[in-house]
């Protein structure tokens, strides 16, 4: 699994279409990684390294399969981490690190090292391996009511600190998808279909955000996804506070 | 902003579907009208909006957002920016809150309004953990910095009578407080601040970030939810309570049946209801999925409030003609005992039909299950049966009112005797200081944390896989009269095995 991992890393790139947009990402949450930090598999303008490098290297090398489409950009490739229905916050992040702050960089970092180690040990790959602090699957793969039970932005934060960029369910519960968008940590992106019956975990998948598609190249079928409609240029932006500062709901700093 | 911020997908709202319940609709409200009419606080039936005039007929979630909003009208599906009367924060996730707030709005910004905000550490506060314990001194230190009217601090850890200002488990704490009022809308960093729609309001969790967005603005935008009404019937038989009502919905609905949506209680039983039985009620609607729970303000909601709130408060209710997206009966005179079986709240089954399964402990505790009456009825189930616990049993109270209504209030019918020496001759643990408490498990040195794969009964609200501490322990969600029932058998227990 890890050398598919790194045979298909950095091919995941956004197609700038708005420059402004994508220069002015900013975390909502006020962490910042160190630059040297690079995720293996993922490049988007939310991503938690520096939004302008990756952009600049996107823009010099336009990759093979980028999308034509104007509509919302971005391109997750990766590994897919697959879950089944009413994936809990609980299961997520255990209530036990919710001492962490996710607004001090520190134990934000650290939030991501314990995402979905909730999990029972009928899962027996973990998402993080332990003494990581950062996951090797770009994508959780869900079934129904992702996120439910607490209202803890822990929830997301954790997923996107790991590094994972999306995850695709069958369906969301409200607060998980509302903290997603308002922190722009990740992308709950909806499925027509239960892919966690289709996907395995070590799947190599890419998402395609234009084309609301999601393309499993390991069984080699591709799935339609619900469209991320205007929540899609808020987590792009880096959740709401960004995203209300760029289109000038309230004044910049 | 995006309307699709709000709902990972928009569905649509049926509007011809339930015409045929329009005139049941109808009938519940006349009935109720003249009821509400003797209160001593004015409950117009038509008092929608700023506007005074009614275009189209509301639900009271709608009416109650469509005030805070400044609206004469709005429906399902509608985002709207909503004044915030009251915001709640507490140790879990207060400090976030105020990291966000600081980082948007500036190191020197003050939040809208010193007296709506209110504060109550609550998750992990007995605990030697020194996260936590920092986490407490984050919030006093925003509260002296901003001046907060309402922060319900602790710090003596050793004694938490030692700390008059200490409440507890904030859902109740909010109720005790008198900080829940009819018609407004409270927003709180916790998923089951949608309790307090008991009163008759709007109240619902949300994350850090908007809860940062309020103490900037004291505003947030959030999408009008279709409304599910649930109609009680009939006497509710003295072996259930209202846990046994909101564990029978979840499993007729599912834990995602409501999702985005409001759950309306109406009907003779949920009149008859006390105030901390409609808590319970909506305590749980998330775990339905719902975004909000509600239950008319009625003269039970006006008695508690009197003598807790100086401020003046203006109820609301469904109109006769209200459109609701779809409508539940239920005739509570038959139902029986229920539990939610692991792992999932919506796991129904009768009490009775899971009396082989053997337990290792009992928990009563927690917003759902930890407030005075949940004591007093699990006392009543020890004096009716005048027997000894048969597994170490855990009794959480939520607030410290409660704790001292559970060390002086005496039990009827016990010759005077108080829960706690009932609690103690059962053979059950000392009553713990009031907090989330294993609830949720939390920092491992927990009081009654689970860290063995127990099987638990618990008058708790989720049994997800990990929730009270070991992945692998079992969590049977029940009412205080069955855990207690549990307690002194040893499995799980239908109450009228000593009830009746």
């Amino acid at each position: 699994m890890k050398a598919m991992a790194s045979l298909f890393s950095a091919t995941a790139t956004v197609i700038p279409r708005n420059l402004a947009v994508a220069s002015s990402a900013k975390h909502p949450v006020g962490h910042s990684l160190p630059n040297s930090y690079s995720p293996p598999f993922l490049s988007f303008p939310t991503s938690k390294s520096n939004p302008r490098i990756r952009l600049t290297a996107s823009l010099q090398s336009p990759p093979a399969h980028a999308s034509a489409s104007s509509s919302p950009s971005a391109t997750f490739h990766g590994l897919c981490y697959v879950v089944g229905d009413n994936i809990d916050t609980d299961q997520i992040i255990p209530a036990e690190y919710l001492t962490l702050v996710p607004s001090k960089p520190d134990e934000y970092e650290k939030l991501g090292s314990y995402a979905l180690v909730g999990l029972p040990a009928s899962y027996a790959t973990r998402f993080v391996e332990p003494g990581e602090t950062k996951t090797k699957y770009a994508i959780v793969i869900g079934g129904a009511n992702f996120g439910c039970g607490s209202s803890r932005e822990h929830a997301p934060v954790a997923l996107g600190a790991s590094g994972a960029a999306a995850v695709v369910a069958e369906s969301y519960a409200r607060i998980f998808f509302r903290n997603s968008v308002a922190t722009g940590e990740v992308y709950p992106l909806e499925s027509e279909t239960r892919l966690c019956e289709e996907c395995r975990t070590g799947d190599v998948v890419t998402i395609e955000l234009g084309e609301s598609r999601l393309i499993n190249h390991t069984t080699g079928k591709e799935y339609r996804l619900k469209p991320i409609g205007d929540a899609g240029p808020v987590i792009e932006a880096g959740g709401i506070f960004a995203y209300a500062r760029k289109s000038g709901m309230i004044p910049s700093r | 902003m995006a309307s699709s911020l709000l709902s990972p997908s928009f569905t649509s709202f049926l509007r011809t579907k339930d015409l045929s319940l329009y005139a049941f609709s109808s009938q519940r409200c006349f009935k109720a009208v003249p009821k509400r009419i003797r209160c001593s606080v004015a409950a117009p039936q038509r008092q929608p909006s700023t506007t005074g005039s009614v275009r189209t007929a509301m639900t009271m979630t709608e009416k109650i957002l469509a005030r805070a909003s400044e609206k004469a009208e709005l429906s399902p599906g509608d985002n709207v920016w909503v004044n915030v009367d009251i915001l709640m924060t507490h140790d879990v996730c207060g400090p976030g809150s105020i990291g966000i707030f600081k980082k948007e709005f500036g190191e020197d910004a003050k939040v809208w309004d010193r007296e709506k905000l209110v504060i109550i550490p609550d998750h992990y506060i007995f605990t030697s953990d020194e996260r936590a314990n920092r986490n407490v001194d984050i919030l006093r230190d925003f509260c002296q910095e901003q001046n907060i009217k309402y922060f319900y601090d602790i710090k003596d850890l050793s004694n938490f009578k030692a700390n008059p200002d200490y409440k507890g488990v904030c859902h109740v704490a909010l109720a005790q407080e008198g900080h829940c009022r009819p018609g407004e809308v409270l927003l709180g960093t916790d998923s089951h601040t949608c309790t307090a729609g008991a009163f008759g309001q709007f109240a619902t969790g949300i994350g850090n970030t908007d809860a940062g967005f309020v103490l900037g603005t004291g505003k947030l935008l959030l999408k009008v939810p279709p409304t599910l009404r649930f109609v009680m019937d009939g006497e509710m038989p003295d072996y259930l309570l209202s846990k046994d009502l909101i564990l029978q919905i979840i499993g007729e609905i599912g834990v995602a049946g409501a999702t985005y949506k409001a759950m309306e209680f109406v009907g003779t039983t949920v009149e008859s209801l006390t105030m901390e039985e409609r808590m319970t009620l909506c305590n749980m609607v998330v775990e339905a999925g719902g975004k909000n729970g509600v239950v008319p303000a009625d003269s039970t909601t006006f008695k508690y409030l009197e003598g807790k709130t100086s401020l003046s408060y203006e109820p609301v209710y469904s109109d006769q003609k209200a459109r609701f997206l779809s409508e539940y009966r239920f005739d509570v005179s038959k139902l029986e005992p229920v539990v939610a079986k692991p792992h999932s709240p919506d796991n129904r089954a009768l009490a009775r039909e899971c009396k082989d399964v053997k337990i290792n402990r009992v928990y009563i505790g927690s917003c759902t299950g930890g407030k005075t009456e949940d004591f007093m009825a699990a006392a009543k189930v020890f004096l009716a049966s005048g027997k000894k616990v048969k597994v170490p049993t855990f009794l959480v109270p939520a607030t410290q009112k409660v704790w001292m209504d559970v060390y002086s209030i005496p039990v009827p019918g016990s010759g005077g005797k108080t829960c706690s020496q009932i609690f103690e001759e059962a053979g059950c643990d000392t009553p713990a200081s009031p907090s989330c408490g294993a609830c949720l498990g939390g920092p491992k040195d927990t009081y009654a944390r689970m860290n063995e794969p127990q099987v638990c009964v618990s008058t708790t609200n989720r049994n997800f896989p990990g929730r009270m501490g070991h992945k692998e322990g079992q969590i049977y969600l029940a009412s205080p009269y069955t855990a207690a029932a549990s307690a002194l058998t040893g499995y799980v227990t239908d109450p009228r095995e000593f009830l009746q």
